[in-house]
């Protein structure tokens, strides 16, 4: 279980996030979603240890994290965020071998290899495994990124924006397959995402910030509805359920 | 390239470099020479190879650690600072203690060389505008500055000479008991190599590596620990080579890629032999004259180093 006490962060006098505290529930699919500067991945980036925190706790599976020596925290959690232009060339294959480096400092037995093969199998790399990142569309590059992350062989994954700069296609790809990730392997996975309706559609829990504070979470039902949602985006949203699933509409 | 393709360029180039010079030694009259050509031999034609093969893949392996760890394919010891701040080192130890001893000077420069280095990737983290071009431009400003004030203390304590000596790299004053400070980058060429997969990682930001449980801020001081020694260490017995840590990790980069596992072998033979060229080179072309090593690899370099720009600029448009 990952739980968030109190958590705070100030920049310049401003409180970014303030006084946050949640309870990640394991197995399932929780999605921040909020406008513009509500403290979202600042969130993220304090519970996976990336920025520092003024006030508050995460608890990891009964630890606190500040506590847990950052090498054994790779291999509970993982964290990718959404400015990845990784300016090396690398291939698909070292990048995703880069995941087992919580486990083997970069000498990979043959475990490892098992666990890159079968992360770039998933992410249907395979093909591909020995082209340079520079040559991917951006697709196949946010793939690769995930592929790493699945063969760091975490429990938890928080994913800052995946579908960022991708086309609806890779979108929903990603989707799917995050979808399947908890499904199959039974990964609890964060994500910060802007398209509530992503969100509507494969969201298992959904927490909604502004402001630096939560303003509302629950169950899709609980959280895509026009009165909620008012309340975070200011905006007048319709909701439609179109095939058991509940669709906001706010283009016109 | 192959490895195997390089190693043996290399080693034509290296035995090449012993039989090469005013006094004449035939490789197939090895057993009859006499006493005097032997002792060139030894003394001058064996310390020169090994130096020329030392400062060339250090230096060349320092640049590769620059470039990973700024994350600027532009960054090298010399578009860093590094070079000059180790200059200033240097003089700074030889007005302090008139005789000092090369270990010593060694110190002083590895102090001033590090402090440089790391002034410079702190202006580097605080610049917002993080273009290519732009951040070595920095290092190369940062480098003229303190290399006015390395002139002017030079004028005054009248050792301009001695300044001059290490402006440019020059490997005919290398001769056996005054190039020994070198060996000291063959260890650092091994930590170098054991710390490759964790360099890689620090390349890729330090979010991607804190993710992996890195100790980021570990990694990059030792990188620059590692690449401050070298430095020190080959511009104090060599001189500096400019552009080597530049050109040699951005052609590897473009055949084997940047995991530096895979890299570090051949940016290492490459520089060797590089510099076995332009030295060979500077040999012959007005013999018995020399050409120092410095103003070679400055011509070839900048050369090579035009070339790389222009090809990442069309590289760009075709993207």
């Amino acid at each position: 279980m990952l739980e968030v006490k109190n958590l705070s962060k100030t920049y310049n006098g401003k409180k970014v996030v303030d006084d946050v505290s949640l309870t990640i529930r394991k197995g399932q699919i929780t999605s921040f979603i909020g406008p513009n500067g509500a403290g979202k991945s600042t969130l993220l980036s304090m519970i996976s240890r990336l920025i520092t925190r003024d006030q508050g706790e995460v608890w990891l599976e009964g630890r606190e994290i500040g506590s847990c020596d950052s090498k054994e925290l790779a291999r509970t959690l993982a964290i990718l965020k959404q400015a990845n232009h990784i300016e090396l060339r690398l291939t698909i294959r070292e990048l995703v071998s880069f995941g087992r480096f919580p486990y083997s400092q970069g000498r990979l037995n043959r475990e490892d290899e098992r666990h890159v093969d079968e992360a770039i199998a998933y992410m249907g790399l395979t093909d591909m495994q020995h082209k340079y990142l520079d040559e991917l569309s951006g697709g196949q590059k946010q793939r690769a990124y995930i592929a790493m992350v699945l063969a760091q062989d975490t429990e938890y994954i928080l994913l800052d924006e995946p579908l960022n700069n991708l086309d609806m296609k890779h979108s929903v790809q990603i989707m799917q397959t995050l979808r399947r990730m908890v499904q199959e392997l039974g990964k609890t996975i964060v994500l910060v995402i802007h398209d509530i309706n992503f969100a509507s559609c494969y969201s298992d829990r959904i927490v909604a910030l502004k402001d630096g504070r939560i303003v509302q979470e629950g169950s899709v039902e609980q959280i895509i509805d026009t009165d909620v949602l008012r309340g975070i985006y200011d905006l007048e949203i319709g909701i439609q359920e179109i095939a058991g699933q509940r669709i906001c509409t706010f283009y016109a | 390239m192959k490895l195997r393709t390089l190693i043996i360029l290399f080693t034509v180039l290296a035995i090449t470099s012993l039989f090469v010079g005013v006094k004449d030694l035939r490789p197939w009259e090895m057993f009859s020479w006499t006493a005097e050509q032997q002792q060139v031999f030894w003394i001058s034609r064996v310390p020169r190879l090994i130096s020329i093969i030392i400062a060339g893949a250090c230096m060349s392996i320092a640049g590769l650690i620059m470039q990973q760890l700024s994350r600027n394919k532009f960054v090298s010891p010399t578009t860093a600072g590094t070079i000059e701040w180790t200059r200033l080192g240097i003089l700074v130890s030889m007005m302090l203690f008139a005789a000092a001893a090369p270990l010593v000077k060694m110190g002083i420069a590895f102090v001033f060389a590090l402090g440089g280095t790391f002034l410079f990737m702190q202006v580097l983290n605080r610049i917002k505008f993080k273009d290519t071009i732009f951040i070595p431009l920095v290092g190369l400003m940062l480098g003229n500055v303190v290399s006015s004030i390395a002139t002017y203390f030079a004028y005054r304590y009248d050792l301009v000479q001695n300044i001059s000596s290490w402006l440019q790299g020059n490997f005919s004053l290398v001769l056996q008991g005054r190039y020994e400070l070198l060996y000291i980058s063959v260890p650092l060429a091994i930590i170098a190599y054991i710390y490759a997969n964790r360099f890689t990682l620090a390349g890729m930001g330090e979010d991607f590596a804190t993710n992996l449980g890195l100790n980021y801020k570990r990694v990059v001081t030792i990188g620059l620990i590692i690449v401050s020694l070298i430095s020190a260490s080959v511009v104090l017995t060599v001189g500096s080579i400019p552009y080597l840590g530049l050109i040699i990790p951005n052609i590897v980069s473009i055949y084997r890629g940047d995991h530096l596992k895979k890299s570090l072998m051949h940016t290492a033979l490459l520089g060797a032999s590089f510099v076995l060229l332009c030295d060979v080179l500077g040999r012959i072309l007005i013999y018995p004259y020399e050409i120092p090593i410095g103003v070679m690899v400055g011509v070839i370099g900048s050369g090579i180093f035009l070339y790389l720009l222009l090809r990442r600029d069309a590289y760009a448009a075709a993207s």
